[in-house]
């Protein structure tokens, strides 16, 4: 099958790749670009350990053909910190044991970032149900929702410019 | 995990679409959402030799009024239903609906057009559709034509659409003022497709139901609009005993498939249970409670 | 002496044994570097994938290669008859068994491996795998346990035929695995048939999977110039899997290195040697270059390390007050096609014995008979302590029963039968010695807190209306931490644990144990108890695991047994290293070493607290100014055999609300105290008991492996096996007491399995008992709406 070159900007950095139209937009991140943050935890595109932020939105990238990222921005978990500096939800995780493995934490960030960017003071329930596409099996969740708890309160501190890195 | 090999298709317009449709009939299937279709094409059920990606045709995008009637492109994703004011002002049962289906993610790429077209009983807009009297317009290279949503579907994954059609828009009028509607879901965790769900749609005019729309979800080979449960309350005062009766009309009708959601027993009981939640939900709305 | 002002900041200094600090590792996975075996790139590496059976039993006839061959970018295709020549299409298990690399003749379980497909590119192996023709032969196949010794069973493993033992002991039928017992059959049998009253009930551990969010994989590189060969692994025992290869293979042990880098979860998936491993690492030999094979999550679902499938009759003989005088449990357990599954050798049941549970029960029997069905192969796994889950969950169960029965308070039937504080330690009549304990305040800690009386009175009134709402209490004790070596072995070797630790000139220190953390924050918690040992800042000392080069031998991380086996030994050999340092500031102050004192960072002379030497200035000496006799460096390896295992504890409530219409269970409250003796880190305890709270939730709620009539799977992905959203997932409280173990070097018990084991009972112990005015005494997991309501249904209450 030929290939077809797809360009897109990938935290901030314009990049180019040939892939086939079948080829995922998580495999070509990871496989080819070398970013493996965002990583793979099912293929039925339920376990959200792959979620990015595309075009200004939460999107699952195991479920989206690179293709289909012709000029589009992506923001991965890579893309989080800008020039060394943590965003304040990657210390709120560490400050407030968020994570344990690692493993479904890129997306838990990636997706809380673009939640707090849509609902800068959430209440917990609305906290969890906008983190329900994400699993994870090793915090239970508990200390997940204190760490975006917090980010979000460190945002709101230091007003809202801090938040999105876009 | 990974897709079989087929050619991509990205066109920018409804007429080139439909020109790629035609040309390649069974061979080729629509992308959308790409939530249904992607997960079966990465386990292999699906093998489309050609994929036609419509999500650059900006005019399948968009939510408007009228004339009165509310008129939503199919390519309008659950996201954006759900943060419609228009919708939400007008008619709260879609974005209500649409915050029940799937996960944040699925909803920012998931479209109204793709849940409704796929055909699938667990999809939560058809029985949504029935209950609002939508009509969708269908285009194919011979023209556009209407068809009511109650007609639409003719059996599991089976629809009116044809292979070289493409479902452009969702139409349905106004709902008249006095009218509360709930769609009421039962499901296993969030994220799950309905083990059994309920819509209604129910103008109360002083005391008395002047109309009532009632449908259900996965309950049978497709949405199932509950015309019978309907008759019991129009034109009467709803009280909870007519509402059971009309509960008990609607797990007449279901025949449900037997799954890891439930036994067909227990579904045709929800599916009671969810149209009494509807009802209940519905009148209270109406009334401004 | 009190503490002063300075002596403390000096102990804040070194965060350690009691310091809730954030986690070391932590940098590295919140910025997406950290590095999982999918992550891992090597020049020239190729792809695996697995072709499966579709049946779950089946002959196969021919496997045709050749479509798959022609494909470009195909590489191989190999199969069991590839492997022959090098005798691997056959291996060991960690059970005593042989299991199939790939089948041979015959498949025993839906989506058994093959053959395998070697290809350039990931995507080119999956099409690859679709163009391999299998033609197989249906046969008949078993899927219940019970019917597997039928006299007209089909024969599942032709393969032992006329083998009267598969490591365990006489086999009574083909399809049988082993017998095992413990305790005396006959006083048993002889309370029963006295008692006051007897309860029985039939309880099952149904079959559940750990599903961890990384499936397993591997990348296996052979160099062929050097000989060496590297396998990059998601594996929770490094060591024993390089034992493993080396035996396999016929390539010296000292030529084969295992790296696990981290590991997005284990839970016990990700003990076995699995069939993909094997296939990948021949793959590498032989094509000369590194091969990755990483499974999909319906592979992992399906054919990996299952757990539980334990099929219980079990029994209580108590007297009127309900004082527990005898136990009888009966168990079939279900192993699937292959004993695969982790067992010292001495215990093919696991704990399983430590059934007789917090409570002091003077006579008990069990009896566990192992059968082979036509399932993927499994059974210890899951956070389970090693069939400890399964034992825990039938005492918790029985008591409450018994409770019902005597129509006596579920709390107080549990403190009649708590062993006391004076009985510790504790010898139970299935012959373990329980270090400590201290039950009944941890369990009326929590009582208080919840306000049981209120509670109990909410349910009464709420009964009196209809509406269902329980109480579930569970008073666990388990077992951990495999374990004294004269007990415990693993293919003969034995399950002590390593650290070897090397101060270097400036005063920081690298150290490397035989364990292998896979979330649970070693890298924090061992370097805190180094801290606390060696008066070193936590923040300065490296902790390294998984690679078998550098880190001495481990049985590695499963069973709870990092801290109470891994880190006794990180405490010894912290002592050791602490015993010279003393004779160097001995040397370096000119005094004695019976003159000086250790106080937190530093020895002092005694009586004259500023001729003091911190470790610090000790290090750099160990390298520039040593007394006579002595060799330079400051380091030290202990290997520790654990004198016993370890027994932490619990008392949890769960308050649950059941909605009659549609049968959906609502946790209300969930109550969590755990006591696992001398606390490392309590931020990384308490995380630890939330996940495994959650976990328990999702087994006793709604996780289930089934199978048809014909052995296919039902609900293999994650759109039916249930993981449980932020949305389901409750608020967990947690609360603790703490019982040092006595023989623990730190007095610490391990903590990540308890809140499983002990939290499953609880969450079904509460919504039995919020139908147990309707005269239910059991319903099996799990607890799905629909089992509930069609319960209900049944008993004409909705």
């Amino acid at each position: 099958m030929s290939k077809t070159q797809v360009s897109f900007s990938l935290n901030g950095q314009a990049v180019e790749v040939m892939v086939e139209p079948r080829e995922l937009l998580i495999h070509v991140m990871r496989d080819q670009l070398r970013q493996t943050g965002s990583h793979i935890g099912c293929e039925t595109s339920h376990c959200g350990a792959c979620t990015v932020d595309f075009n200004g939105e939460s999107v699952k990238s195991c479920t989206l053909l690179a293709v289909q990222a012709q000029g589009a921005e992506v923001m991965t978990v890579e893309g989080l910190a800008v020039n060394g500096e943590l965003h304040p939800l990657q210390q709120a995780f560490m400050d407030e044991h968020g994570l344990q493995c690692g493993y479904c934490t890129p997306g838990m960030l990636m997706r809380s970032y673009r939640f707090l960017l849509e609902n800068p003071d959430p209440s917990e329930a609305e906290i969890r149900a906008g983190m329900s596409g994400n699993l994870c099996r090793c915090t239970g969740y508990q200390n997940i929702v204190k760490s975006i708890q917090k980010a979000a309160a460190a945002i709101n501190a230091s007003g809202r410019d801090e938040a999105s890195t876009a | 995990m990974t897709p079989p090999s087929f050619q991509y298709h990205a066109p920018g317009s409804v007429d080139d679409a439909i020109a790629l449709l035609s040309q390649f009939g069974d061979e080729a299937k629509l992308l959308a959402g790409g939530h249904s279709l992607l997960p079966m094409m990465k386990l292999r059920f699906a093998e489309p030799e050609h994929l036609v990606d419509i999500n650059n045709i900006e005019s399948l995008k968009g939510i408007r009024e009228e004339n009165g009637d509310i008129v939503i492109g199919a390519m309008t994703s659950e996201n954006a239903l759900i943060k419609s004011t228009l919708l939400q002002q007008k008619c709260p049962i879609l974005p209500e609906a649409a915050l029940l289906i799937a996960d944040p993610q699925v909803r920012n790429r998931g479209t109204i057009g793709g849940d409704i077209a796929h055909g699938d009983p667990g999809n939560d807009h058809p029985a949504i559709m029935m209950a609002l009297d939508a009509s969708f317009t269908l285009v194919g290279p011979n023209g556009s034509r209407q068809v009511v949503a109650t007609d639409f579907y003719l059996g599991t994954f089976y629809t009116l659409l044809e292979a070289d059609e493409i479902l452009t828009e969702i139409r349905f009028g106004p709902l008249a003022s006095n009218t509360g509607t709930s769609y009421q879901k039962l499901k296993r965790k969030t994220g799950d497709f309905a083990t059994a769900a309920a819509a209604a749609v129910i103008e109360i005019s002083g005391e008395t139901c002047q109309s009532a729309r009632i449908s259900l979800t996965n309950l049978g080979p497709t949405a199932l609009r509950a015309s019978d449960a309907e008759a019991v309350l129009t034109g009467q005062v709803i009280t909870d005993d007519l509402i059971d009766q009309a509960a008990q009309k609607a797990m007449e009708l279901c025949d449900p498939a037997a799954d890891l959601r439930g036994d067909v027993e227990y579904k045709t009981h929800m599916g009671g249970e969810m149209t009494r939640r509807a009802i209940r939900t519905a009148v209270e709305r109406a009334s401004g409670e | 002496m009190a503490a002063t002002a300075e002596s403390l900041e000096r102990k804040d200094k070194l965060e350690g044994i009691g310091c809730a600090r954030k986690r070391k590792e932590d940098p590295r996975f919140i910025q997406g570097q950290g590095l999982y075996v999918d992550d891992i790139n090597l020049p020239g590496m190729v792809y695996g994938a697995l072709v499966r059976s579709p049946h779950a039993h089946a002959r196969i006839k021919s496997i045709n290669k050749e479509k798959a061959l022609a494909l470009p970018g195909v590489l191989a295709v190999l199969t069991a008859d590839d492997l022959k020549p090098l005798s691997l299409h056959w291996m060991p298990t960690l059970g005593s068994d042989v299991q199939a690399v790939l089948a041979d003749e015959k498949v025993a379980f839906q989506l058994q491996e093959v053959a395998m497909v070697i290809a350039e590119e990931r995507y080119i192996a999956a099409d690859g795998v679709d163009l391999v023709e299998v033609e197989y032969e249906e046969l008949p196949a078993i899927v219940d346990p019970h019917k597997s010794m039928d006299a007209d069973a089909p024969i599942i493993r032709e393969d032992l035929v006329g083998k009267d033992e598969v490591g365990h002991g006489k086999r009574l039928h083909d399809n049988h695995i082993f017998t095992w017992e413990a305790g005396d059959k006959d006083s048993t049998d002889a309370v029963f048939d006295k008692a006051e009253v007897t309860i029985k009930e039939e309880i099952l551990n149904p079959r559940v999977h750990p599903c961890p969010l990384e499936t397993c994989g591997c990348v296996g590189s052979f160099d062929k110039v050097k000989g060496q060969l590297t396998v990059y692994m998601t594996s929770q025992n490094p060591h024993l899997v390089r034992t493993v290869l080396a035996m396999l293979s016929g390539i010296p042990e000292s030529k084969i290195r295992v790296v696990t880098n981290d590991i997005g979860g284990g839970f016990g998936n990700k003990v076995p040697v699995y069939p993909g491993y094997v296939v990948a690492i021949v793959a590498s030999i032989v094509l000369g270059r590194p091969v990755k094979w990483i499974e999909s999550r319906i592979e992992n679902i399906s054919t990996t390390g299952f757990a539980r499938d334990y099929h219980g009759s079990a029994e209580l003989a108590a007297d009127n007050d309900g004082r527990i005088k005898a136990l009888r449990f009966n168990v079939l357990a279900d192993h699937g096609a292959f004993n695969s599954h982790v067992s010292a050798t001495k215990w093919p049941a696991g704990l399983f014995s430590i059934c007789t549970g917090s409570y002091d029960i003077a006579t008990a029997y069990v009896k566990v008979d192992a059968v082979y069905t036509n399932k993927a192969p499994g059974g210890v796994a899951y956070r389970c302590s090693l069939r400890v889950t399964e034992a825990v969950y039938l005492i918790e169960r029985m008591i409450d029963i018994l409770a019902q029965k005597l129509d006596i308070d579920k709390a107080e039937i549990r403190k009649r039968n708590f062993i006391q504080a004076d009985q510790f330690p504790y010898n139970t009549s299935l012959g373990w010695t329980v270090d400590s304990g201290n039950y009944e305040p941890a369990l009326d800690k929590v009582l208080k807190a919840v306000d049981y009386a209120g509670l109990r009175k909410e349910q009464a009134e709420k009964r009196a209306k209809g509406e269902l709402m329980g109480i579930g209490i569970s008073t666990f004790t388990e077992i951990v931490g495999a374990g004294p070596t004269k007990a415990c072995d693993i293919l003969g070797i034995g399950l002590f644990d390593s650290c070897e630790i090397r101060v270097n000139p400036t005063g920081s220190a690298i150290a490397r144990m035989g364990t292998q953390t896979q979330g649970q924050g070693h890298e924090t918690t061992y370097a805190q108890i180094i801290a606390t040992e060696l008066g070193i800042p936590s923040e300065e000392i490296q902790v390294e695991e998984g690679d078998t080069d550098k880190a001495p031998y481990g049985a590695g991380t499963w069973g709870s047994r990092s801290t109470p086996v891994g880190g006794a030994a990180v405490a010894k050999a912290a002592r050791k290293i602490r015993d010279k340092a003393r004779k160097i500031a001995a040397h370096l102050l000119e005094v004695s070493e019976d003159d000086l004192e250790w106080d937190i960072d530093q020895f002092r002379v005694k009586g004259v607290p500023d001729q003091a030497k911190t470790m610090k200035e000790i290090a750099m000496a160990a390298y520039s100014n040593i007394p006579d006799g002595m060799e330079n460096g400051l380091e030290a390896v202990d290997y520790y055999d654990p004198p016993n295992f370890t027994f932490p504890f619990g008392a949890y409530v769960c308050v649950v609300d059941i909605d009659p219409k549609t049968g959906e269970a609502k946790i209300r409250r969930f109550y969590a105290l755990d006591d696992c003796g001398t606390r490392i880190n309590d931020m990384i305890i308490e995380g630890q008991v939330h996940g495994g709270l959650t976990e328990a939730l999702a087994v006793a709620m709604g996780q289930l492996i089934d199978f048809d009539e014909d052995g296919n799977l039902l609900g293999n992905s994650l759109m039916d096996y249930y993981l449980p959203t932020t949305v389901e997932t409750p608020h967990w409280e947690t609360d603790y007491t703490v019982t040092p173990s006595p023989h623990h070097p730190l007095g610490a018990k391990g903590v990540a399995e308890s809140p499983h084991v002990g939290g499953i009972p609880c969450f079904s112990n509460a919504v039995i008992d919020a139908l147990s005015h309707l005269g239910v005494t059991h319903v099996d997991m799990p607890h799905t709406a629909h089992r509930i309501w069609k319960k209900l249904h049944e008993l004409g209450a909705n």
